[in-house]
């Protein structure tokens, strides 16, 4: 009962903020609305018993990625581009196409409606989420691991590099 | 109303955020919005990575999850250093007065 309540809650929190993020005029409302599409992400993976990825959303996401896009936002003027029309001109193509995706997605979740039934009811872990996830990231996924590390240090010089005035 | 919660609602919840996230890019002018309408997709492929690994009872989704999220923290912050450089030099946020490649 709680489940479902919260669940809703959450998802109309994801869900009002990614339409207030792609339709607002001005772009600090946008970004505040994403951050509360993020939080309602955020709550979703809590349900889903992702402990970790609740906490790594708030921090990273809405306290790393947001905080960066305001950043942007303040620096770069965008005072002019809010005076102007906000969606392209020729919008029809496109929404008739996103319709038409969405309709197919409705048809495949429908037919395989079946499949996703509820899940077996979690039995007591041996040990705690982030734990789990440690073991399977050190052991399992440990050259991915030092890949994305390797991304990182690449993604750091070039958005330094990038934003220099004199390269 | 009162069906308890399945797997298949987290997905129809992930596949609605995809489809905004996608009409936001196709229909925005401000290339910043754009940017953050690529976050919301990649938000989108997170609940349903999670979602799964819920579902399946294994933690491979979640750490999929992890590296989706590097994965976009490092394609955020390049974008906006390109988008700091583009707009210093055009002056312009709007795509399609970004348009110097065109014939």
């Amino acid at each position: 009962m709680l489940d479902t309540i919260l669940f809703y809650s959450f998802a109309l929190l994801t869900l009002a903020g990614a339409v207030l993020t792609v339709s607002l005029r001005n772009a600090v409302h946008c970004a505040i609305a994403l951050i509360t599409s993020l939080a309602g992400v955020a709550g979703l993976f809590l349900l889903l018993r992702a402990e970790f990825l609740f906490a790594v959303q708030i921090v990273l996401y809405i306290g790393g990625i947001t905080v960066l896009f305001l950043f942007v936002i303040m620096l770069v003027n965008l005072d002019q581009a809010a005076l102007q029309a906000r969606f392209q001109r020729h919008w029809l193509l496109p929404l008739l196409a996103t319709v038409g995706a969405g309709a197919l997605f409705v048809g495949f979740l429908t037919r395989g409606r079946d499949l996703l039934a509820l899940p077996a009811p979690h039995s007591a872990e041996s040990a705690g989420n982030v734990e789990q996830l440690a073991d399977m990231l050190f052991r399992d996924y440990l050259v991915p691991f030092e890949i994305a590390s390797l991304l990182l240090l690449v993604a750091i010089v070039g958005s330094v590099m990038m934003a220099k005035k004199k390269v | 109303m009162l069906h308890p919660i399945t797997t298949g609602h987290y997905l129809v919840l992930s596949a609605a955020l995809l489809l905004i996230g996608t009409l936001g890019i196709l229909l925005r002018r401000n290339v910043v919005i754009i940017m953050m309408s690529i976050e919301l997709i990649l938000n989108a492929v997170n609940i349903n990575l999670v979602a799964f690994s819920h579902h399946l009872k294994t933690l491979n989704g979640q750490v999929f999850t992890i590296f989706v999220i590097t994965v976009a923290v490092a394609e955020a912050a390049v974008g906006l250093g390109i988008l700091i450089a583009l707009f210093r030099n055009k002056e312009t946020v709007l795509v399609d007065e970004i348009d110097l490649l065109k014939w």
